[in-house]
């Protein structure tokens, strides 16, 4: 029975590799159909290798624009979101004061809520105030989502900080700004950059909300799903590769830079 | 004539803590620690002693009262403006930062530019100059603590303050920290502040001990001194062990006082009882264990004279090598301990055995009786 035992002894890595496969392939797919040169208007079927797409990112009318807006909203939407929730999960971990329970429980809502219920809800909201539909109301809607995830991320680390720490750095002369800076800060900031990171990515690619509260606004989501309706661009596809490849890049370039630090250290 | 630096004297008057919730951590207490001093507050967990060390440091704020360094009041200063430096229990090392930056960290915040060859000399005064680049949970318990002491002592500070700097090292490496600490503490002549639920720690180290309990100093004094003449029965429990055996004034002769216990008198110096003693009041009679020599009911007629005794029978005998514990019920008494160097063993001395226990008059003390007889006991300290 050698091939028993040989299964037996690869089990864990065989069951690993099929995994990363069952996670990696869709991506696989994305990028090997950027380089397809589509007969018709879908670039459903394999038809032969070309660069076009590539060499023309922004050759479909609009969708680079949508593109930068939703870059936008991103980058604005995790600022905010990064801002408030982490001021949020300092005053829920370092303060008592009333009702903070009840506050604890009501920041996991709007996870909890279904997005299209949200959305639905929010409309009504800005329709009600009279709010002009747009980059704003998006803008506003996407903070409001990714606070909770930024608040539970920063929350989990701030728990887990010794208070003792920041009395130290009192005890060592460091002043409230000081200690803030010094150590709250850097000790926080793995929670605070898991938190922003995912605000990132949560408000990049919604749709359902976004697509509620936009008015006229599009979005790269809006867009996509917009196009899939009379045909799919192959510079969809260029897209998702590259921002797919950017995040890589983020990832690796941060383990090489930690990687050095530790052997500097050594 | 020069007047004495006094600078470092910690001086506390009248200061107490009571928390929103209405714990009282400290009761008001005055306390002098003069000036380059090893001074040790001593108690069980949650007698008051931490908090008595935050409020020096300036982590609690008092509730009433003055702190005063030297001739400076203190009171109302933030931690960072003190000269003040604590090494915390548990430590509370930078986790994020080398042992070389958690050392710097204090010179640093006082904006002193070039801190590299004070930092590494006191690396290696704590002798981890090798390990300066490594982060604090790459060292061993014992290293990080040396880290912590680094890391308050380079700043000079008027006073340290240590919050049970030992309470996670293992019993080998803590005695060798003891005797480091000490070291350290005689070198450099800066006041220590030292907190410890550890009796024998506080004995080692300290000049001087004060003993609390409930937020109270239930005395202060030397190590021997506190030993020797426990004034309360809690700090006659809390530091070592004590026999208590009721006993009721009989009379007075001379500077003495004789009790009737049993059947029995027992004398006890005048001067070492810290209770009223009118006739026919009570008394706590205390005697250390150690100081008790036992002898076989048999050969009673060779104890000398004038030696305080009283007759029981071995319950439990532990050999534990440089002597062996007694437990001895006796009718004024249940399990008196007794504590005999392992000289000369009387092979009859076994469980069951009748004995008479004595000892000298000059070593017994006496207490009020009006106290809780089992206060600072082992098992009132885990109850």
């Amino acid at each position: 029975m050698p091939f028993v035992t040989w299964l037996k002894r690869r089990l864990v890595v065989i069951a690993g590799l099929l995994t990363l496969a069952y996670l990696l392939l869709p991506n696989v797919i994305v990028t090997v159909f950027s380089f397809n040169k589509p007969k018709g208007r879908f670039n459903y079927e394999w038809q032969q290798f070309s660069l076009d797409a590539w060499k023309q990112p922004c050759g479909v009318a609009d969708m680079c624009g949508s593109l930068s807006i939703s870059l936008q909203i991103a980058v604005w939407a995790t600022i905010g979101a990064t801002l408030l929730g982490t001021m949020i999960a300092f005053a829920l971990v370092r303060y008592r004061f009333r009702a903070r329970g009840a506050v604890n429980s009501l920041i996991f809502l709007p996870m909890a809520m279904p997005e299209v219920v949200m959305a639905a809800s929010l409309l009504t909201l800005f329709l009600n105030m009279g709010a002009q539909l747009g980059f704003l109301t998006i803008l506003i809607a996407h903070i409001m989502f990714c606070l909770s995830f930024v608040v539970t991320a920063v929350k989990a680390r701030v728990m887990s900080m010794d208070p003792r720490l920041e009395e130290a750095a009192r005890d060592l002369y460091a002043g409230p700004v000081q200690t803030f800076l010094r150590v709250t800060l850097p000790i926080a900031a793995p929670g605070i950059a898991a938190g922003a990171l995912l605000s990132f990515a949560l408000s990049f690619d919604d749709f359902i909300i976004t697509n509620f509260n936009a008015g006229s606004t599009v979005t790269f989501p809006m867009f996509v799903w917009g196009s899939a309706q009379r045909g799919t661009p192959v510079q969809i596809n260029v897209i998702g590769t590259a921002m797919f490849l950017v995040a890589v890049l983020f990832v690796l370039t941060s383990m090489v830079i930690s990687n050095r630090r530790n052997k500097q250290k050594a | 004539m020069t007047t004495p630096d006094n600078s470092g004297d910690v001086r506390l008057s009248g200061i107490s803590k009571t928390y929103d919730n209405g714990f009282t951590a400290v009761q008001p207490l005055d306390l002098t620690v003069p000036q380059g001093s090893f001074f040790a507050l001593l108690g069980a967990s949650g007698c008051g002693k931490t908090t008595t060390l935050r409020m020096i440091a300036g982590l609690e704020e008092p509730s009433s009262g003055t702190v005063r360094l030297g001739d400076q009041d203190v009171t109302h200063l933030p931690p960072y403006k003190r000269p003040v430096n604590t090494v915390f229990q548990s430590y509370a090392l930078f986790p994020h930062l080398d042992i070389f930056e958690n050392v710097a960290f204090g010179l640093r915040r006082r904006g002193i530019k070039s801190v590299k060859k004070q930092v590494e000399e006191m690396l290696e005064l704590v002798q981890l100059g090798e390990q300066a680049r490594k982060k604090p949970h790459q060292l061993s318990g014992g290293q990080q603590q040396r880290v912590a002491v680094a890391r308050a002592l380079i700043n000079h500070p008027k006073v340290l303050l240590l919050d049970e700097p030992l309470g996670a090292l293992d019993l080998k490496l803590r005695r060798q920290m003891q005797l480091e600490l000490k070291r350290i503490q005689t070198e450099v002549g800066i006041t220590f502040v030292h907190v410890t639920h550890d009796q024998e720690e506080a004995m080692t180290m300290a000049d001087t001990v004060a003993v609390m309990n409930a937020g109270r100093v239930e005395q202060l004094g030397s190590p021997s001194d506190l030993y020797e003449n426990p004034q309360t029965t809690f700090v006659a429990n809390f530091l070592g062990t004590s026999n208590l055996i009721e006993a009721e004034v009989d009379t007075k002769n001379g500077d003495d006082i004789v009790l009737k216990a049993g059947g029995g008198k027992l004398v006890l110096p005048e001067a070492r009882c810290s209770a009223p003693t009118t006739a026919g009041g009570k008394v706590l009679v205390g005697i250390r264990p150690e100081k008790i020599s036992l002898t076989h009911a048999d050969d009673a007629g060779e104890i000398p004279a004038g030696r305080n005794r009283l007759t029981g029978r071995i319950a439990d005998a532990s050999f534990i090598g440089v002597s062996t514990q007694y437990v001895i019920d006796s009718p004024v008494c249940d399990e008196l301990s007794v504590y005999v160097q392992n000289v000369e063993r009387d092979g009859r001395l076994v469980p069951g055995a009748e004995v008479v226990l004595h000892w000298s008059p000059a070593h017994t003390f006496g207490l009020d009786a009006a106290q809780d007889i089992d206060a600072g006991t082992e098992e009132e300290a885990a109850a």
